[in-house]
């Protein structure tokens, strides 16, 4: 067991929102990440799941400290980062880095991708020769699979996948202990996203890095990760290994979603059980009482109604939050 | 066995500052009636610009040459009057986003109705009668208080199926369906899925499914047809695609798509080395021989033809 990178602690992340039209309209909170726990060790991937709204990007930006978090703790090695001043977060930054969705919106169109690798170790690293840097950036491109010769190129010449591979470097350049990836290879090419995988999947066993994998491709998910969180409403529904999560799913949150998923193979598609769910996830700003599945579930009772599920747990890591589990 | 839509040799070219591009180059497609056929390819295969090319729907700098049918007409060259009688009436299209195909600014019984009144000539009050009764049958809950919605009140999932319900109110031979679930969530995409496979059923519409996800194919395709760089490079029935594709790019996406049924493994995940090519600046031979285990002088130098059902010289015997 690897020393506990990350402990988030009752994280809730709750925007104000305006119902009601008119001057007098009144705020009501939108509970995008309502109440969060788990850890993350070294060297492990944490899989984040769940349709859209469910807050899972949320949770990586209030890990990050992009998002004020409303009430909870997140612990950077000990180190509370929502009561932390600006100094120690910008210090966690170096350990703590982020790839996002859209690889050719979030790099700066007028920067060349040398000076997009190179800028975090200027940044935190301000008195390192430019001979250093260069080489530093250099080596990083190779390893990640640019051709070293393309670093005075500017982002909208290099493709999708490129230019994902810019933002790797760029969050590894600073040999980061935990990198969050948000929907990493959600926008691109079937062909491309396969190659991008096996990089972080190369960079994490090299360096024993950590990585928060956040996505809604479940197949995508299943492969890179050791252990996979499933979100519903901004609340966690079942966190288990990655193998116990797929192959016996105790939510039945987590069942629909798989047995959603379609699988490439034609006489399995066909022949497999539909369970459908009716209708589409509830709105955050005004969410079901008790257990936010219970309306689109099919085994609710009134329990559910009345009474927020405890996240249970329903063997040795496996935490299943549902009253109705066991059967 | 007849056809109902048949594409013959087309060839779309946009014409760019920088140069013409050939985004679709000789594809001749025939959709029997009622079947479903998957179109697969990356982006910038074509596959989209096909059917927009055959449906009249290119933007302005794109020029289309080859042939369309649709009952005896030539779609590329028949006038807007024409075209019309037969879009939205024989054959009807839906998008990926229908945020952006639905008019935000009209209700969804409007919207709706204005297709049956101008085609069917209906009344106001007919329309509308026929509109709440089409919303009903794709399964829209509370169908008579959305007739009365706009577009951006309703989620995803929702607007989608008030699409399908417009595209089936004149009961289309041929649907169309670009990238009809990529927007939506898995759970919601399992629902748009299921109700596609209960159109063909009960209306025995023909669709046309353009996607670039294997799976969605997997679950309701009949043939399929893989593009690659503005060409087919195989095509098919579904099952023998899947169980023993015989190019090695439709060989190379199936590997690499990771599936939930799989056996997972410490192993990377198999790849199609390098990237797409861009249609400006397309490799001699096959496009596909710079990406391709298989590659040998011959395809570096000629391109080969879709004979029989796939455009390979080192194709599996089938």
């Amino acid at each position: 067991m690897g020393e506990t990178l990350l402990d988030v602690r009752d994280l809730k992340v709750h925007f104000p929102v305006k119902v009601g039209g008119g001057l007098f309209g009144r705020f009501a909170p939108l509970k995008a990440v309502d109440g969060i726990d788990f850890t993350i060790i070294a060297g492990e991937t944490l899989g984040v799941v769940g349709e859209s709204g469910c807050g899972k990007s949320t949770l990586g930006r209030a890990i990050l400290q992009l998002t004020p978090a409303t009430a909870g703790s997140v612990a950077w090695l000990g180190c509370d980062l929502t009561k932390a001043d600006k100094d120690d977060i910008r210090a966690c930054r170096k350990e703590l880095q982020v790839v996002f969705q859209d690889p050719l919106a979030s790099l700066d169109p007028r920067m060349t991708a040398g000076s997009i690798i190179a800028e975090p170790l200027r940044n935190f690293h301000p008195d390192l020769p430019p001979e250093t840097v260069k080489a530093r950036v250099a080596a990083m491109m190779e390893k990640v699979g640019l051709l070293p010769a393309m670093i005075n190129r500017y982002p909208h010449e290099f493709s999708g996948g490129q230019c994902q591979r810019i933002g790797i470097a760029r969050a590894m350049i600073l040999s980061p202990k935990l990198i969050i990836c948000d929907e990493p290879v959600s926008a691109l090419d079937v062909s491309i996203r396969a190659q991008v995988i096996n990089l972080l999947m190369d960079l994490q066993r090299e360096y024993g890095l950590s990585l928060i994998f956040i996505s809604h491709d479940l197949a995508v998910v299943r492969h890179i990760s050791h252990r996979v969180m499933v979100l519903y409403l901004g609340r966690i529904m079942e966190l288990a290994e990655r193998d116990a999560l797929y192959a016996a799913p105790k939510h039945p949150y987590t069942q629909a979603l798989l047995a959603s998923v379609p699988i490439p193979d034609p006489d399995r598609e066909r022949a497999k059980t539909r369970v459908i769910l009716t209708g589409d996830p509830p709105s955050p700003l005004n969410p079901p009482s008790g257990c936010v599945f219970r309306t689109r579930c099919w085994k609710a009772t009134e329990t559910c109604a009345t009474t927020v599920p405890a996240l249970d747990q329903a063997a040795h890591g496996h935490q299943v939050a549902c009253h109705h589990w066991r059967g | 066995m007849s056809t109902v839509f048949d594409i013959r040799d087309l060839n779309v070219r946009f014409s760019t500052p920088d140069g013409e591009v050939a985004a679709v180059s000789e594809v001749s497609l025939a959709l029997k009636p009622g079947e479903c056929l998957g179109l697969v390819g990356e982006s910038g295969s074509g596959k989209s610009q096909t059917f927009m090319a055959a449906m009249g729907l290119l933007a302005r700098n794109g020029t289309a040459s080859g042939a369309v049918h649709y009952g005896g007409t030539n779609l590329l060259t028949a006038n807007e009057t024409d075209l019309n009688k037969i879009r939205g009436d024989r054959v009807a299209m839906i998008f990926q986003d229908p945020m952006t195909s639905l008019t935000p600014h009209m209700k969804v019984g409007k919207q709706l109705g204005e297709v049956l009144i101008h085609h069917r000539k209906m009344s106001a009050r007919e329309a509308r009668a026929a509109a709440l009764d089409m919303l009903k049958r794709v399964h829209v809950p509370e169908a008579e208080r959305r007739l009365d919605m706009y577009p951006h009140e309703l989620s995803g999932g929702l607007r989608q199926r008030v699409m399908i319900a417009m595209a089936l109110l004149c009961g289309p031979e041929v649907l169309i369906a670009d990238e009809p679930t990529t927007a939506l969530d898995v759970t919601v995409q399992a629902q748009i899925l299921d109700l596609l496979r209960e159109v063909r059923v009960q209306h025995g519409t023909a669709i046309v499914l353009i996607t670039h996800d294997l799976g969605v194919i997997a679950g309701l395709a009949d043939r399929v047809a893989v593009m690659y760089a503005g060409r087919i490079v195989e095509v098919g029935d579904v099952r023998q695609i899947f169980r023993s594709p015989r190019h090695p790019y439709t060989a190379g996406l199936l590997s690499c798509t990771p599936s939930l049924e799989n056996r997972v493994t410490a192993t990377a995940l198999t790849t199609i080395p390098g990237q797409p090519p861009n249609l400006q600046r397309l490799p001699a031979g096959c496009a596909f021989h710079p990406r391709c285990v298989k590659v040998d002088d011959r395809c570096r130098a000629e391109r080969p033809a879709l004979v029989g059902d796939t455009a390979c010289f080192k194709a599996e015997a089938a």
